[in-house]
């Protein structure tokens, strides 16, 4: 994975979302405009060019007890505003794994 | 069985003290996650796509019935009810919270397992033939090695802190199933001509980006010396592996750059230091090992009982025989293998359900011992012959019974980008796909032996590189690709495949097998040529015709 310090480098392409694992379990979480953590890609703060994304990365890594490896990953905002993840990575971490699990409790 | 001796369990529990108070400093914030990380990577903790991924060890591949019962109470209590058997001798728990891990540390290390050393660049556990102790011409049971070699590099602290991550199979038979030769150091029981005990030792294997087969670097070493021989390697691999370079810094680089002539070299100079020291073994270390493993009290038993002969009238029951069961060293015994690749389920796959009926299976059948191997399907190693039958029965309800062992749907996956951080591809959705088209059982017979592995990147973890057929996932223009090899094999002929030609995408993976196969049907030249014996008769050129022509 690239490490937040690398992604600084990188400029954005399109409308991005900084992602995560939240640190006492491990889920995946986005960072949102109220300076929390979301399970809901809905409440994901969107950042749409490439020093929005840099600052909101920084603001992310700095709540280092909260969310453990964020990132910068691209999102697909549709007409209706509805955000989707913007590659099939980031579609997997959204909805799960592809195969079906073989036992849930 | 090996019975633990009081150090190790001593460790084992201070371990998870130390780890509950770093995760307790991490949940309060004392601990950044950059000073963490390495602390959670020596309990076996990464973080995967979706949560924690808990990695635990499974020496030498051996389970007693209560540690397997541990690894299904974790699961159903702390995970989703299921762990995953790896190519490695390990289970991995996929959904672990970090505030729960050093709760189901403890519960394990009541049963002595633990996951020290199932991650980071230090010596990963040490891994052996499943089959070891049972295995009919074995020279002597491995495990005696390996355990002496874990016992030795344990929290070892020149060994802690390698330019990387560092793992040795041994096996003592004919027939490798321990893939020794894609190992850093891979070991061989032999005995000279004077009936002496020793190793024959492979240096440099691996698989990964820059895979390699493992080149012999001594024909033999005395048992005594091993653990010095070894340290000797280690040395040099410690001053000369390139810790600059994460791409450059196995022991396998450092062996093709260096040329195995002068690595052995330098090694034998290292050797010649420290051969006579304490690192020499008395053969009473190597007896009270020796003594920690029991063996079962088997009886005398006829070589083919009335229960099976009666059974073989049954096809489904001679199926699954035919693939599952092999001989035991003592007479009237079998080697059962479970497959873990029911067809259209995750490849090594168990629900805590089965895990703990396969317990009770080992107790009632297999005096409670369960074998875990490198292709990801367990063993029972002592079956009596009279209760095949019944044990068949009992495993085709828990969904253990495919007789699919070493056939086509077989398949070696890794967890890929289902769960993998790394990944750029899918591996198990691939495998999915291919058990269910070759789920015909007559069909997958009359292909007979046939490994297909799949790695979801190139760390190849699920062995592609060594797969009869390989498939490697790349991703190009954000798009999941495949790249196919053929002609590899992990064994005692161990090579690596050549790939047939452009990646191809993932609806068009399994089409692809097929024609592979339909290839192999039409060119080989009697039902007995294996897949193998076609390539290498063959080469990769019709395979490569007949896959490319309509695409
Ligand atoms: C979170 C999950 C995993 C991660 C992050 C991971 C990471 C890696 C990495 C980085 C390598 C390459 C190391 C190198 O060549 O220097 C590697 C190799 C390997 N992994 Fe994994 N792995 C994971 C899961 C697995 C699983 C599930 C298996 C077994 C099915 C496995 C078995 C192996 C094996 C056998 C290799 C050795 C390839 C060689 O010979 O060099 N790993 N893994
Ligand atoms: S091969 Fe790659 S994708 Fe598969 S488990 Fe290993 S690191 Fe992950």
């Amino acid at each position: 994975m690239t490490s937040p310090l690398e992604q600084k480098k990188i400029k954005i392409a399109g409308p991005s979302v900084v992602t995560a694992n939240r640190t006492w379990d491990g889920i995946v979480v986005y960072r949102t405009a109220a300076k929390s953590w979301s399970a809901d890609l809905s409440e994901a703060a969107i950042v749409r060019n490439s020093d929005e994304a840099k600052a909101l990365l920084a603001e992310s890594a700095a709540d280092d007890v909260g969310a453990v490896g964020p990132y910068i990953a691209p999102v697909q905002v549709g007409a209706d505003g509805k955000v989707e993840p913007g590659n099939l990575r980031e579609q997997i971490r959204r909805t799960g794994v592809t195969i079906g699990q073989p036992a849930q409790v | 069985m090996y019975a633990y001796d009081e150090i190790d369990r001593t460790l084992v529990n201070e371990r998870v003290s130390e780890f509950r108070d770093q995760v307790k400093r991490r949940l309060s914030g004392e601990l950044t996650e950059d000073e963490f990380k390495m602390l959670r990577l020596q309990n076996g903790v990464y973080l995967q796509l979706h949560a924690y991924m808990f990695r635990v060890a499974i020496p030498y591949g051996t389970l007693a019935t209560k540690q397997l019962r541990a690894l299904a109470h974790v699961a159903r209590k702390y995970d989703r009810g299921y762990g995953h058997f790896t190519t490695r001798q390990n289970i991995q728990f996929n959904w672990i919270k970090l505030a729960e891990l050093p709760d189901a540390l403890e519960d394990l290390s009541k049963v002595g397992i633990h996951a020290m050393q199932t991650s980071g660049n230090n010596m990963r556990n040490v891994t052996s033939d499943q089959w070891a102790g049972v295995a009919p011409g074995e020279i002597e049971d491995p495990r005696i090695w390996s355990e002496l070699i874990r016992q030795h590099t344990t929290l070892h602290p020149e060994f802690s802190f390698l330019p990387r991550k560092f793992k040795i199979a041994i096996t003592a038979s004919d027939h490798d199933r321990a893939a020794i030769k894609i190992h850093d150091i891979g070991l061989r029981l032999i005995k000279n001509e004077k009936g002496e005990t020793g190793f024959e030792v492979l240096v440099g294997g691996g698989l990964g980006r820059t895979p390699f087969i493992a080149k012999t670097i001594k024909h033999f070493v005395h048992g005594r010396d091993i653990l010095s021989y070894i340290e000797a390697i280690l040395r040099v691999y410690n001053q000369y592996g390139r810790r600059d370079n994460i791409y450059k810094a196995r022991i396998k680089i450092l062996v093709h750059e260096l040329g195995i002539e002068k690595f052995s070299r330098e090694v034998e100079e290292e050797w010649q230091h420290i051969r006579n020291s304490s690192l020499q073994i008395d053969d009473e270390v190597i007896e009270d090992i020796r003594s920690r493993f029991t063996y079962p009290a088997y009886e005398k038993l006829p070589h083919m009982p009335d229960e099976l002969r009666q059974a073989a009238a049954d096809p489904d029951f001679e199926a699954w025989r035919k693939n599952s069961v092999a001989p035991h060293k003592v007479q009237g015994y079998s080697i059962v293998t479970i497959s873990l690749k029911p067809i259209g389920k995750p490849p090594g796959d168990a629900t805590a359900e089965q895990m703990d009926a396969l317990a009770d299976l080992a107790d009632k059948y297999s005096f409670g011992e369960i074998r875990v191997g490198h292709e990801q399907n367990l063993a029972l190693p002592h079956v009596a012959k009279r209760d095949l039958p019944a044990l068949w029965k009992a495993l085709d309800k828990l969904d253990l019974a495919t007789p699919n062992v070493n056939l086509i749907t077989d398949i070696i996956a890794c967890p890929g980008l289902d769960y993998c951080s790394l990944a750029n591809a899918r591996s198990i959705p691939i495998a999915q796909e291919l058990t269910r088209r070759f789920a015909n059982h007559e069909l997958a017979n009359l292909i007979g032996r046939l490994h297909i592995n799949i790695s979801g990147c190139i760390n190849a973890c699920g062995h592609h590189h060594v797969g009869h057929i390989g498939i490697l996932g790349v991703e190009k223009n954000g798009e999941e690709v495949y790249q196919i090899t053929i002609g590899g094999r992990a064994d005692e002929s161990a090579a690596l495949g050549n790939l047939i030609g452009p990646g191809v995408k993932f609806d068009e993976v399994a089409d692809v097998v097929e024609d592979i196969v339909e290839a192999y049907l039409a060119l080989r030249e009697r039902p007995e040529e294996l897949f193998m014996d076609t390539v290498k008769r063959l080469g990769v050129e019709p395979f490569k015709e007949r896959v490319y022509a309509t695409r």
